[in-house]
């Protein structure tokens, strides 16, 4: 398959993981954070922890939309769509989140009318079908996923589609790292950059947290390949003392953004003041609202909701473990009381969560290479 | 609706619930059909239910489904079947063109197959009350003598063998159910796995020790199975899957792994390693199974578990599914 086979070549990959382990100081130890809960989840996928030497940490970042997104918000898009009149849609990402009350897909088995969407206009085009129903989407994810929510409000507005509204919980990047290296706890050498989020916003972004945080960062692809061909690009700025912003992914990633989608961001959304994070509290000018000119079509403005803030058990420390203090295991819940099934952390309920990653692919792996060393 | 989708909360339910409610004594590990004594014969039996959206898609529909789906449970079990009973619950309001298509289907499936549908009963129940039809069977079969399936005889070194590509049906009902805007030329694989049974056992059936049609939960949650009913750990190399494009791109571009996907027509056995060439050769003879291959071993460790390795030397854990699989976007 082109575009994919290329990047996940063994040879090539035995070839970039000799070049790292020669470029890794040994008397070091790296601690490299990839923002994106997709390089997470790659990394546990292709068990690239397998082919990197020991003194090289992946501490897993905060870019994924579904872990970080507060147990109340769930519980207010629910709230809407407990009018029978609604159908619910969202991306399958979040169809097993739970709220206090269960998750959509929870809901869907006791009657809801919950639909997955692959896209924000397949939302559009099930308000079209249904003139007597109120869909109303459910609408996460970062730079990624704004402008297709962005680019469907308009159409709508465009076709005066009144019968559909949007419950905006987009959030950005940027702040998101900021609060990341604010932490006092925090100790990073690198990043390994957002892939897909820079498509839209670029490169440019990033360039405060190598000129002023002093920590490399390189926008990376996906495949085994790009993610450490990135680790090269960091490791070869870090023995240099160079500290500067990279494009690994330039197949995808153009370095000034992609103006279109911004433009349709900007027309669309405007930031809100705060936003709650979950593991992560809240943190100013971090997410996005539908704007007054598109109010009509904002779901927050047309229903009633409730608006609870919920708080994390405490026991679980999706917090530490979000800013890469503690490893998933190191958690007191981990593979306990909080499984991809029963979760009870942010981290754990979306496959692109640090924790849910690490339990579905590496938990429990650890016995078991000791005795391939023999026999594989 | 996870206890329904094959995965972790299925096997919850049935040890959980079932098996201490209904079971009396112990029947050993859980099977996809049960061999039962009569009046000193042995007859196979099994039972499913089929409730696919849309009814019809490409390469098979719901009628035809449940026969081969009867035939693959008893077959996979050391099973030639013989007779199928059959059920439907039909949704008032059900268009009869609709359901005499789906009677055809069962009927040609069963010829095909070499069954006989020896009886059924209909309900009907109000319209709203069901999705337009869903089908029970229970299915009759004469053990093959010989061949013993039982997870507890899997020895460390033994090899998994599979019929063909994964993720075929899974992917071709996601893809008929038209909610995900995308195309592309794909057919289910239903078909009955009898033939590759059959031909395993002519050329190693002393060498056959387990063997499964990795239905709902894909060749995952087989293994996984097999893994926990055995204690052994399950290395598959994960290059070797055979994966279609057509599967493998749409489960990139939807996130899900292919070994999570359901198939309807392929089929997993694990062989003595002596048997393993034979019976890989007899398989690939067997219209069909031209792609089958040899997809891993049995190892000591992970006890459990199940391992993908890749030919970088890198590895990773393969679980159970967790309810459906669903689409993924950012």
């Amino acid at each position: 398959m082109r575009y994919v086979d290329e990047f996940r070549d063994p040879e090539l990959i035995n070839k970039t993981a000799a070049e790292i382990r020669r470029l890794a100081d040994p008397r070091r130890h790296y601690r490299l954070m990839e923002v994106c809960g997709g390089h997470t989840h790659a990394i546990y996928r292709f068990g690239l922890k397998d082919v990197l030497p020991e003194n090289i940490d992946l501490i897993h970042g905060p870019g994924c939309p579904v872990c970080v997104l507060p147990m109340g918000r769930i519980d207010d898009g629910l709230s809407m769509a407990s009018d029978s009149n609604v159908i619910f849609t969202a991306f399958g990402d979040m169809m097993r989140v739970p709220g206090r009350q269960g998750s959509p897909l929870e809901h869907k088995a006791r009657g809801m009318d919950v639909r997955i969407v692959y896209s924000p206009a397949d939302a559009l085009k099930i308000a079209k079908a249904n003139p007597d129903r109120h869909v109303m989407f459910f609408a996460i994810g970062f730079e990624t996923t704004a402008p297709s929510t962005a680019l469907t409000l308009m159409r709508a507005k465009e076709q005066g589609i009144r019968n559909f509204s949007v419950f905006c919980n987009h959030v950005t990047i940027i702040p998101a790292i900021r609060a990341i290296l604010d932490s006092p706890d925090m100790r990073l050498d690198g990043f390994i950059g957002p892939g897909h989020v820079s498509t839209v916003i670029g490169c440019r972004p990033y360039e405060w947290i190598a000129k002023n945080e002093w920590k490399p960062i390189v926008v990376s692809g996906f495949e085994p390949l790009d993610i450490l061909q990135s680790i090269v690009m960091l490791l070869r700025q870090l023995q240099k003392g160079e500290s500067i912003v990279e494009n690994q992914y330039k197949r995808v990633v153009p370095w000034e953004g992609n103006h279109a989608a911004l433009r349709a961001m900007t027309q669309v959304f405007e930031l809100r003041p705060y936003f709650e994070w979950r593991g992560l509290g809240f943190i100013s000018q971090s997410a996005l609202r539908i704007n007054q000119a598109y109010a009509e079509w904002d779901a927050e403005v047309r229903f009633q909701i409730p608006g609870l803030r919920v708080t994390d058990p405490k026991a679980a420390q999706c917090g530490e473990v979000l800013k890469g203090v503690l490893k998933p295991a190191q958690c007191k819940l981990f593979g306990k009381e909080c499984t991809p099934e029963y979760p009870i952390g942010a981290l754990m309920v979306s496959s692109e969560g640090s924790c849910a990653a690490f339990y579905n692919y590496e938990h429990r792996k650890t016995s078991a290479l000791i005795s391939l060393g023999t026999t594989a | 609706m996870a206890h329904g989708a094959g995965g972790k909360a299925s096997r919850r339910l049935i040890e959980g619930l079932f098996v201490p409610l209904l079971c009396e004594s112990s029947l050993g590990p859980l099977g996809d059909a049960a061999h039962i004594q009569i009046d000193g014969t042995r007859i196979a039996v099994t039972a499913d239910s089929f409730v696919v959206k849309p009814l019809s898609f490409p390469g098979g529909s719901i009628g035809e489904l449940a026969v081969n789906g009867t035939v693959n449970d008893l077959a996979v079990s050391g099973a030639r079947a013989q007779a199928i009973v059959v059920t439907f619950v039909l949704e008032a309001g059900l268009p009869t063109e609709i359901l005499e298509a789906e009677v055809r289907a069962m009927g040609e499936a069963a010829r095909h197959a070499g069954v006989v549908i020896a009886g059924g009963d209909t309900k009907v129940v109000e319209h709203g009350k069901a999705d337009a039809m869903y089908i029970t069977t229970a299915g009759f079969g004469c053990p093959i003598p010989g061949v013993t399936i039982d997870p507890g005889t899997v020895r460390t070194g033994d090899k998994i063998l599979l019929s063909g590509p994964v993720g075929d049906h899974g992917i071709t009902i996601l893809l008929a159910r038209g909610e995900l805007d995308l195309e592309a030329d794909l057919r289910s694989d239903t078909r009955s796995v009898f033939p590759f049974v059959d031909a395993l056992q002519r050329a190693a059936a002393t060498g056959i020790r387990w063997m499964r049609d990795p239905t709902r939960g894909g060749v995952a949650t087989s293994l996984n199975e097999l893994a926990r009913d055995s204690r052994k750990g399950i290395v598959i190399f994960e290059d070797d899957i055979p994966v279609r494009d057509t599967v493998r791109g749409a489960c990139e571009l939807l996130g899900l792994d292919p070994l999570h996907i359901a198939n309807e027509g392929q089929f997993l056995a694990v062989l003595a390693p002596e048997f393993a060439e034979a019976g890989l050769q007899a398989i690939r003879e067997v219209p069909g199974g031209s792609e089958a291959c040899i997809i891993g071993e049995i190892q000591d460790k992970p006890a459990g578990s199940v391992l993908a390795m890749t030919r970088y030397g890198a590895s990773r854990i393969v679980d159970m599914l967790v309810g459906d699989p669903l689409p993924r976007i950012c």
